[in-house]
């Protein structure tokens, strides 16, 4: 590798960089004033690329192409104008979870939307009239049209600097920013603003993915991809600053085009492809800055977010009544294997609930008490799912032997990202638990040699008599139990009071002598470690695992678990499971659009259930004891 | 012997003083108050000596012991019980639930797993909520309790470790007088009790006046005055910057209604 | 008394379940100083958001200038010429001083009868409050508590208000400070300007109340004027001081 490829390959990074800035800087604005993180960005940056794609091939020539790509931006901004009023604003009082849901939901139901309008193959643009050519640089050909783009980032990165600095609205941005309440009370309408910000986030983005359609082909991918890029150099940059995002924008860019440069490399007789770490790469700068800079780049801690959300009662023991009642499933579970002997379905659906009921009640020890909202809860099930199937694959250990040591790697893999993620709360540790959840996805992805890649590993059978349904059923029902009341235990016994008194007040709990950032680093290894368990005996259970099933998507679906029972209470993550998985395995399957019809479910959930399944039946049956 | 003793503190932020050579000492049993304008470098000061911040230079002597820099928790065990400006308990928890956290941490039972932490202190946390008056509402939430009584609950867990030194932020702020008075009323007699120093800063002049062992004064960062409350309320330069002519605190020098 | 700018009848308020303010009857009238005195958590500062239409949950009339803005909006309310100035002032701490007071800004306005109200520009601002014009371009976040108590009355008057909610204005700043704010009253009174305030101090109250009301656990317990509750001893005693 020569110094000019290098420097060739650093001028191309800042295309790269206006592309990740564009996806950015509407997060980052729309973050700022309505303090919600739209997980739908990532799927107006995808339509953009895909409505640019009709304009240019349907139209076609320069009006089509260039016309389509600002007919693209407005449409979008449209489109993220009618989400705000729609849907948004029933929610700006929710607690900050459930508005993460219900954007995750319109992420669903847009990426069907787009697959029922535009099919499910990859779609390319044309090339960009009048800057289809190249231009000659440090003797290699550069597109024109990267050149064009590497210029853009910067250009609207000065637009938007000036207009919030010099303009009214700009300042009604600023001032929305850091309190939006008052701003109200001085006389602004906040509505019109929350619309006005919302629908210029989507502009940007639908700009950025339109302008990529000359560069990349639409894919229905991208939605999630394109998040998690944002989301990265939201981190990295600040959030709120899109100065900031830029930046970040050109360092991760340039990593990666690093990376690529450098290409396979000889390191002491292993020959390292780095062109296959670019994933891993970002996420490491983004890891490193936060630590460094928690914050991000250009960022400022955080105000409290005014809570509206309810106060939690203190935890109570068991009444005699929900110790009756937890005998009771506790029986009919056990007895279900004989009524099953007729339809081996039933083992099963019963196996995929209990299972589900581990992993949402070791994301709900640290989300609940502990307060902190992981977005990666996948990873840890990933880690015993692997853990187990890779110890069966390469060393044929017994199935007894690869479950116990399930938990041991998630709780190594927990211990590890624990430590970082503990260091900051709220948005910032829903992003980073997400992307060290990437980190393994794509470590996963790109090992080809030792995990199988997307192929995942097969052939994890269990071993007689745990080869029958109903044996494993009850292998199951018995670690689902164990880990349930453990988890109850601890939160029961000092170390789960303490946990709680670093959510409730982080001063008032290190001016008492607690270590709050230790005992949450505890609190997420003994959550990853029970999340483990789940993982293992998912692998077994399924005689497969592949990156598919420790995909985001599972993490997602640890969140709706918890949020579906309601997550002030202790019984709540059990039913929500419960219900979640029963949901999926009968409803979900039977259509093609079943993302659509989870979304729908989510966002009826959080419009009408704001305290989950639990809370809304705890709520009743207390207004019903009142009024007698 | 002095329990606390400050030497030449000092804290910038980005190149303005915040605080500047301060220096000053806390008796056994002492009652000392802190006072001075808004941004004079008292929350600041307060800060260093809690651990919240670290001094850029200067010492701060507990006993022998220089505590500047060191963590919150860590000047805790070290016998330094504290109030917060806005009190700060645990919500989730109920009122004896607040205080038993407090005693788990002294005990160092924090990393138990097990045994249920309902019942262990109990009885001691009872006992520190009867010295406050809060024994009636021990197993109420404590979010439910009214501010003046959140700020005897966390009198109760400030007493748990046993301190040596209390600091309270500015005690009574956002109570009425009558309230303020009764609460630093039982601060004095629960220290004078045991012996504990208390360094506090205040706004409300009654209660620096009728309370207070010594004062001492912050302006502008710097130390500008320390005495008892007759030379404090005599000292001119005090009066230019923080006083006034004192006709919105002090009875009988008011001149009546609106003009 | 002049006629009544605002007038509040039957106002009740809720946070969650919880019942914080208890059919609260009283009014404002035209370039009055009303104070609104009580003990903390008496419901002072939740009567003022209410009346500004920030506590969702209410119930009553509330009439400014016979207006209903009972089930308004907060920003509508602050069009019709009702300011809010709250107890923890909520400076934008990224702007500077003038972008502040530009956020607060709102096109001239007149009183029912058609004369203008006082018309706020930065440069007036800065006449009355000598300290910020010593800060123009200062970020909030960089200002003393003084200071910052000096902008959020200054924000407020940007938009040219016939009455500002002054919530605990003495609260939490030293002595000196606290006179400035009781000659600025007066000085804002003289311009036409009435004030509905809430506080606890009533050496404070009395530089500049016209008329009191005494709350106590979200209810009026007390009314009358400021030279009768200065002689009240008792009621002092029950509601207020020592």
């Amino acid at each position: 590798m020569t110094l000019d490829s290098l420097l060739f390959q650093a001028i191309n990074g800042l295309s790269s960089a206006s592309g990740l800035f564009f996806i950015a800087v509407g997060l980052s604005l729309i973050f700022g004033v309505t303090r919600i993180i739209n997980l739908a960005h990532g799927s107006l940056y995808m339509m953009g690329t895909y409505i640019a794609y009709s304009f240019a091939t349907k139209i076609g020539g320069v009006i089509g192409f260039w016309g389509g790509i600002l007919a693209t931006a407005i449409i979008v901004g449209c489109i993220g104008a009618l989400i705000e009023i729609l849907l948004l604003r029933r929610i700006y009082r929710a607690p900050e979870l459930f508005q993460l849901l219900a954007t995750f939901a319109l992420v669903l139901v847009f990426n069907d939307m787009t697959h029922w309008i535009w099919g499910s193959e990859d779609l390319l643009g044309p090339r960009a009239p009048g800057l289809a050519g190249s231009v000659e640089l440090l003797g290699r050909r550069l597109p024109s049209y990267d050149l064009f783009l590497a210029l853009a980032g910067p250009v609207v990165l000065l637009i938007l600097h000036f207009t919030l600095k010099l303009t009214r609205f700009g300042r009604l941005i600023r001032a929305a920013t850091q309190d939006r309440e008052m701003v109200g009370a001085l006389g602004v309408n906040q509505a019109v603003l929350f619309t006005s910000v919302f629908a210029l986030g989507a502009a940007l983005a639908g700009l950025g993915g339109a302008l990529q359609v000359a560069r990349e082909p639409a894919t229905l991918a991208t939605d999630l991809i394109a998040l998690g890029d944002a989301f990265v150099v939201v981190v990295v940059g600040g959030m709120g600053s899109i100065t900031g995002a830029y930046l970040a924008a050109v360092i991760i860019a340039e990593v990666k085009a690093l990376c690529i440069g450098i290409g396979v490399v000889n390191l002491g007789g292993i020959s390292v492809n780095f062109s296959k770490f670019t994933l891993v790469a970002e996420f490491l700068v983004m890891a490193i800055v936060l630590i460094v800079r928690p914050y991000g780049l250009l960022g400022k801690p955080q105000g409290a977010v005014r809570s509206i959300a309810e106060p939690e009662e203190p935890i109570r023991a068991a009444t005699p009544m929900l110790k009756l009642l937890a005998a009771v499933v506790l029986g009919l579970l056990l007895f279900l294997p004989v009524l099953a002997q007729s339809s081996p379905y039933l083992m099963i659906l019963g196996i995929d609930v209990l299972i589900a009921v581990i992993f949402a009640t070791s994301l709900h020890f640290i989300m609940g008490p502990g307060g902190m909202h992981s977005f990666g809860h996948a990873a840890y099930f990933g880690l015993g799912a692997y853990g187990a199937a890779l110890l069966v694959k390469w060393l044929a250990v017994p199935m007894g032997f690869a479950l116990a040591a399930a938990p041991l790697v998630a709780l190594a893999g927990a211990l590890l990202f624990g430590w970082f993620a503990v260091r900051l709360s709220g948005v910032y540790l829903a992003m980073l638990t997400l992307a060290f959840a990437q980190i393994v996805w794509a470590a996963v992805f790109q090992w080809e040699g030792f995990t199988g890649g997307s192929n995942g590993v097969i052939g994890v059978w269990p071993k007689p008599p745990f080869n029958q349904g109903w044996a494993f059923f009850l292998l199951t029902l018995a670690l689902a139990t164990v880990a349930v009341l453990v988890l109850r235990r601890v939160l029961f016994a000092p170390f789960g009071y303490a946990m709680r008194a670093g959510r409730d007040s982080p001063l008032r709990a290190e001016a008492i002598g607690i270590d709050v950032k230790r005992i949450h680093w505890l609190a997420f290894a003994i959550a990853g470690c029970i999340c483990g368990v789940a993982g293992g005996l998912f692998a077994f259970a399924k005689g497969s695992i592949s990156p598919e099933s420790i995909h985001v998507g599972r993490s997602i679906d640890g969140l709706v678990m918890v949020l579906l029972g309601g997550i002030q209470t202790l019984t709540g993550p059990i039913v929500g499971a419960s219900v979640f998985a029963l949901l999926q395995d009968t409803i979900m399957r039977q259509t093609e659009y079943w993302r659509a019809l989870l979304g729908a479910v989510i966002l009826v959930l959080v419009l009408a259930f704001p305290s989950g399944i639990v809370g809304a039946f705890s709520n009743l049956w207390r207004r019903w004891r009142g009024a007698s | 012997m002095s329990v606390l003793a400050v030497r030449q503190l000092s804290k910038a932020f980005g190149g303005v003083r915040a605080v500047n050579d301060v220096s000053f000492a806390i008796g056994a049993g002492e009652f000392l108050a802190m006072i001075g304008p808004n941004g004079a470098g008292k929350s600041t000061c307060f800060n260093m000596i809690n651990g919240q911040l670290a001094p850029d230079s200067g010492a701060i002597l507990l006993g022998d012991r220089n505590i500047a820099g060191m963590a919150p928790r860590a000047i805790w065990r070290l016998g330094v019980g504290r109030t917060f400006q806005v009190a700060a308990t645990f919500a989730s928890m109920t009122v004896v639930e607040n205080v038993q956290m407090a005693l788990l941490s002294y005990a160092g039972d924090l990393y138990r797993l097990w045994r249920p932490a309902a019942a262990l202190h109990r009885a001691r946390a009872l006992e520190l909520l009867a010295q406050v008056g809060m024994q009636d509402a021990a197993d109420r939430p404590s979010r439910e309790l009214a501010y003046g009584d959140v700020k005897r609950v966390e009198l109760a867990i400030a007493l748990a470790n046993e301190p040596r030194l209390l600091l309270m932020d500015e005690p009574t702020a956002g109570m009425a007088p009558r309230e303020r008075n009764d609460l630093i009323k039982l601060v004095k007699q629960l220290v004078l009790e045991r012996g504990i120093s208390v360094l506090f800063t205040e706004h409300s002049m009654d209660v620096v006046f009728s309370f207070a062992d010594r004062i001492i004064v912050l302006a502008r960062g710097r130390l500008i005055a320390d005495g008892n409350a007759a030379a404090i309320r005599e000292n001119t330069q005090v009066r230019e910057v923080y006083f006034g002519t004192g006709k919105t605190f002090a009875d009988g020098t008011s001149q009546g209604a609106a003009p | 008394m002049s006629a009544a700018m605002l007038t509040v009848e039957g106002l009740s308020a809720w946070y969650g379940a919880a019942r914080i303010l208890y059919d609260l009857n009283f009014e404002v009238g035209r370039g009055e100083v009303v104070a609104l005195m009580g003990r903390n958590g008496a419901g002072k500062s939740t009567t003022m958001k209410t009346i500004m239409g920030l506590i969702p949950q209410r119930e009553g009339a509330v009439r400014f200038e016979g207006t209903d803005i009972a089930r308004m909006r907060p920003f509508e309310i602050a069009r019709l010429g009702l300011g809010f100035t709250p107890e923890d002032r909520r400076i934008f701490a990224d702007l500077t001083v003038l972008e502040n007071l530009d956020i607060g800004r709102q096109p001239p306005r007149q009183f029912p009868d058609g004369t203008p109200a006082p018309l706020w520009t930065p440069e007036r601002l800065f006449a009355l409050f000598p300290n910020l014009a010593e800060m123009p371009h200062r970020l909030g976040g960089r200002m003393s508590g003084g200071e910052q108590q000096m902008l959020t009355v200054a924000r407020t008057l940007m938009g040219n208000p016939l009455l500002v909610l002054l919530d605990e204005p003495s609260e939490g700043v030293a002595p000196l400070i606290v006179e400035q704010m009781a000659a600025t009253i007066v000085e804002l009174k003289k311009t036409g300007l009435s004030i509905l305030l809430s506080e606890q101090n009533i050496h404070f109250a009395r530089l500049v109340a016209d008329r009191v009301y005494v709350l106590e656990k979200g209810q009026i317990h007390w009314q009358g004027t400021m030279a009768q509750l200065a002689d009240n001893l008792e009621v002092q005693r029950a509601y207020l001081t020592v």
